[in-house]
């Protein structure tokens, strides 16, 4: 610990004013406080001591949370591949993870160089700390898109997203929009082909670094929510897959039970807010059964939960802080409101499938109005209250 | 039924209005001061600072060399002259120190230990208006501050009501039921001369029990049950009679209420307070009989922790207490001296991802909520992350007992949307309020600079 501390402590001149790496100052603040946490002590006239909370640990916790359903997700596109493949009793656990790992990683690492990329020049531009705010959109981007979306199309979203979608608001904290969500709504908007499209988009295809099978070129696979929009009345995968995660779809959406582990531990460090996760099931849950109930759907209340990425949604979008109602009455009805959309955009809009990005995304927009509604509340009892 | 009767009667007067908080946050730090009261050196120079009265513009009115009294004026408000501010002890003016642009930062007077003080008339006090002239000119009116804007009262406003809050709840603070003890009568004095400017509010704890608070003549109690901050005026304001435009209150604190009593049984001005010596870097944590104005040093002598720590002394409690350099004083309104570790020295390795279980913390992502409720903390200055835009929901809220949005209003404050704050309820508030929130904040937002600044561009813009 010692000799890393004098380390930074040799270098950081050189990014001080004057220094010749000044301009690296942010990547530098960004590492010294990765490493050690601030001792900045508070000034004259704030408090004199603070909880050991801060963002940095909220967004790791997070990250954390994160992990399983990635694992999972790794595993599942080597599983997709042998399936597809027809060659899943040659295929081990170990090949099916890595083949899953070395198709996932280039992702992954294309969107946290881009993501950090414009956060770190972003930071070093308006010389403020880096926001660890795309630790957590970073890894939730690779998780929301299909295996086989081309790496361009990803930088391209990523910094579309980052730049339009964060940084023109002012960065983490003053975003309307989730911005892992504007990067998969750009990516559905802008090359459709490549998200849903010819349905050959969620199963990697080609064996890598002799790990995996090559897939035959006439072969395709839609996700469950994909053969319903088609038309289909029964889903060709049993419920156990459905809820293990073995089926095809987003990287990291498709395992029900990954999520509950990364759920499981949002509440209970109380990160996430158990009230919008809550509403947000009750919601989706209710709106299914009607629409089953009235024979518009032929999926019940329990698979419009389990498929597709209602649960991850859900889990780990709906419950951005930021981008969420931000009064404790106004997030009830926030999230009872993004399941309602979800599962209302998948049974009467045959042209989405899958309705939770787009219910998350227009939920962003209207929780200050939520909020609103709240907050005047408070100010027009206040009014009442006043004589002049 | 005579037993009956007895208890009803009993009820009747024990009942005061109960007001149960269920938000908030106790703070359990280690170095709570001992229910045991010491002599410290008295201090060879004494100052009175014209910060510690926020929002008063000073005309220092002696010059260095003037012998002065205890009583005596130093300075008074530029804008309300019959507002003084004075001297705790007699003596020869030492110092007008100066800052930036002239800015009086302190009036210092050399004690002659001869302890002369000014005798006051207090027979004459008879209504309201003659109550406000004894207290402006024995300067104790100085102590008194104002909502809206949490600043020195303006002695020509008439108040709507004088809040006192018997307790502070803060981690550390002053236990004023100890310090009561022996002063009762001067404090009803107080309270009943309070009672003749104004209808009188005076918030007691649940846990006080001394007949003094709960059944205080001339006042209306209310009794607060929960976490800090019920102590803080503000939120007894807010629950008991909450302040619209237009309306001021006035509050004091408790222990200048014993101020009052005392000038008005002796007819001099004794501005001795019973200070809480706290904090995790002091030996013995115990009471001290200091006056205000005292030199922190002389409070501390030989009673610090021998560390080769840095460590950061406070004049009031860590919560809402100001940094004090070594030769600093003891501010006019303080009622603790603390001494906390500064850890600009202590470096953490991979804080976002360490257990770090000897920290405190109100998320469960740290172990603090596993530990027994009873486990003192030791917790030192540093701010433990970097300042953020507001990126969680209601975690202000949480420890902000009001019928007030803080988060938002702290928006409309840093936006600068004046309309808007008053809508969301600034003239309620009062820096002290939010520093719970600013503690919890793991945006670590400077939220009671904001919130100063705030109710200072308000009152200029009011003016």
């Amino acid at each position: 610990m010692n000799s890393l501390r004098k380390y930074f402590d040799k270098i950081k001149p050189n990014f001080e004013e004057g220094g010749k790496l000044h301009a690296f100052r942010s990547l530098y603040d960004g590492f010294e406080t990765f490493a050690f946490v601030p001792n900045t002590t508070s000034g004259v006239g704030s408090v004199n001591v603070h909880d050991a909370i801060d963002s940095k640990r909220i967004m790791s916790l997070v990250v954390i949370a994160l992990v399983p359903a990635l694992l999972f997700g790794m595993y599942n596109v080597g599983y997709q591949n042998a399936l597809a493949a027809g060659q899943l009793e040659n295929a081990t656990f170990w090949g099916m993870f890595f083949f899953g790992f070395l198709a996932v990683l280039p992702k992954l690492i294309v969107s946290y160089v881009v993501g950090l990329g414009i956060e770190f020049t972003v930071a070093q531009w308006k010389n403020e700390e880096i926001q660890e705010g795309f630790l957590v959109s970073g890894i939730i981007i690779p998780m929301i898109v299909p295996v086989n979306t081309p790496l361009w199309m990803l930088a391209i979203a990523v910094a579309f997203s980052v730049i339009f979608a964060k940084e023109i608001f002012g960065g983490t904290g003053m975003n309307i929009l989730n911005v892992a969500l504007v990067t998969r709504a750009f990516l559905f908007f802008s090359y459709p082909s490549s998200m849903t499209g010819d349905d050959t988009v969620w199963v990697a295809q080609n064996a890598i670094c002799g790990l995996g099978f090559n897939v035959p070129d006439t072969f395709s696979a839609a996700t469950p929510l994909g053969e319903i929009a088609a038309g289909a009345t029964a889903l060709s995968t049993s419920m156990f897959d459905q809820v293990v995660g073995l089926i095809p779809g987003s990287i990291g959406e498709t395992s029900v039970i990954a999520i509950a582990l990364g759920a499981c531990l949002l509440l209970l460090t109380g990160v996430a807010s158990w009230k919008i996760m809550l509403s947000v099931f009750v919601g989706g849950g209710l709106t299914g059964w009607f629409y089953n109930a009235l024979g518009l759907s032929p999926l019940d209340a329990c698979q419009h939960i389990v498929l597709g990425g209602f649960c991850f949604g859900a889990v780990f979008m709906a419950t951005d802080p930021v981008t969420s109602a931000r009064t404790e009455g106004g997030k009830w009805i926030y999230g009872f409101l993004i399941g309602f959309v979800a599962v209302t955009v998948r049974v009467l809009n045959p042209g989405y499938p899958e309705g939770m990005m787009l219910a998350i995304l227009l939920m962003n927009v209207f929780a200050p109005l939520i909020d609103y509604g709240f907050v005047n509340a408070n100010i027009s009892k206040r009014a009442k209250r006043a004589k002049i | 039924m005579r037993g009956f009767s007895k208890i009803s009667f009993n009820h009747c007067y024990y009942m005061a209005n109960v007001i149960k908080l269920r938000k908030g946050l106790d703070v359990n730090l280690k170095g709570k001061a001992s229910l045991e009261t010491v002599a410290v050196k008295a201090s060879e120079k004494y100052a009175l600072l014209p910060d510690s009265f926020t929002g008063m513009k000073p005309k220092v009115v002696v010059k260095e060399g003037d012998a002065v009294k205890a009583g005596d004026a130093l300075f008074v408000d530029k804008l309300h002259p019959e507002v003084k501010f004075v001297s705790p002890v007699s003596g020869t003016v030492a110092l007008i120190e100066r800052g930036d642009r002239r800015k009086v930062l302190s009036v210092q007077v050399t004690a002659d230990g001869k302890n002369e003080a000014v005798t006051f008339d207090t027979k004459s006090v008879k209504d309201a208006q003659s109550a406000i002239a004894l207290l402006c000119e024995s300067g104790l009116f100085a102590f008194f501050r104002q909502r809206p804007y949490d600043v020195t009262a303006n002695p020509e406003d008439k108040p709507k009501a004088i809040f006192v809050s018997a307790f502070c709840d803060m981690p550390l603070a002053q236990d004023f039921e100890y310090v009561l003890q022996g002063q009762e009568a001067d404090f009803q004095e107080g309270l009943s001369l309070l009672a003749k400017i104004a209808k009188v509010h005076l918030g007691v704890s649940k846990k006080q029990k001394a007949q003094a608070l709960t059944a205080a003549k001339d006042v209306q109690v209310t009794i607060f049950d929960g976490p800090a901050p019920a102590g803080n005026v503000g939120v007894q304001i807010n629950h008991v009679d909450p302040i619209n435009k237009g309306e001021v209150v006035w509050t004091l604190g408790a222990e200048e209420v014993i101020f009052i009593g005392r000038l008005l049984r002796t007819g001099k001005v004794d501005l001795t307070r019973t200070v809480a010596v706290a904090g995790s870097e002091v030996k013995t944590p115990r009471y001290a009989k200091v006056l205000v104005g005292a030199q922190i040093a002389d409070i501390l002598a030989g009673n610090l922790v021998e560390s080769e720590k840095h460590q950061r002394w406070i004049s009031g409690n860590p919560m809402t207490g100001i940094k004090v350099k070594q030769t600093g004083w003891l501010g006019a309104h303080h009622t603790e001296v603390t001494v906390i570790p500064e850890g600009d020295d202590t470096y953490e390795m991979l804080g976002w991802i360490a257990p770090r279980c000897k920290e405190f913390s109100t998320s469960r992502s740290y172990f603090s909520w596993l530990r027994p409720k009873k486990t003192e903390y030791t917790l030192d200055a540093r701010i433990k992350g970097g300042e953020r835009h507001m990126i969680m929901s209601g975690e202000y809220d949480r420890v902000f007992p009001m019928d007030i949005y803080a988060g938002y209003l702290v928006k409309a404050i840093i936006a600068g949307d004046i309309d808007r704050q008053e809508a969301l309820g600034i003239y309620e508030v009062a820096p002290e309020d939010f520093a719970l929130a600013e503690f919890v904040d793991s945006s670590k937002l400077e939220l009671q600079r904001i919130v100063r600044q705030g109710l200072d561009i308000l009152r200029k813009e009011n003016a």
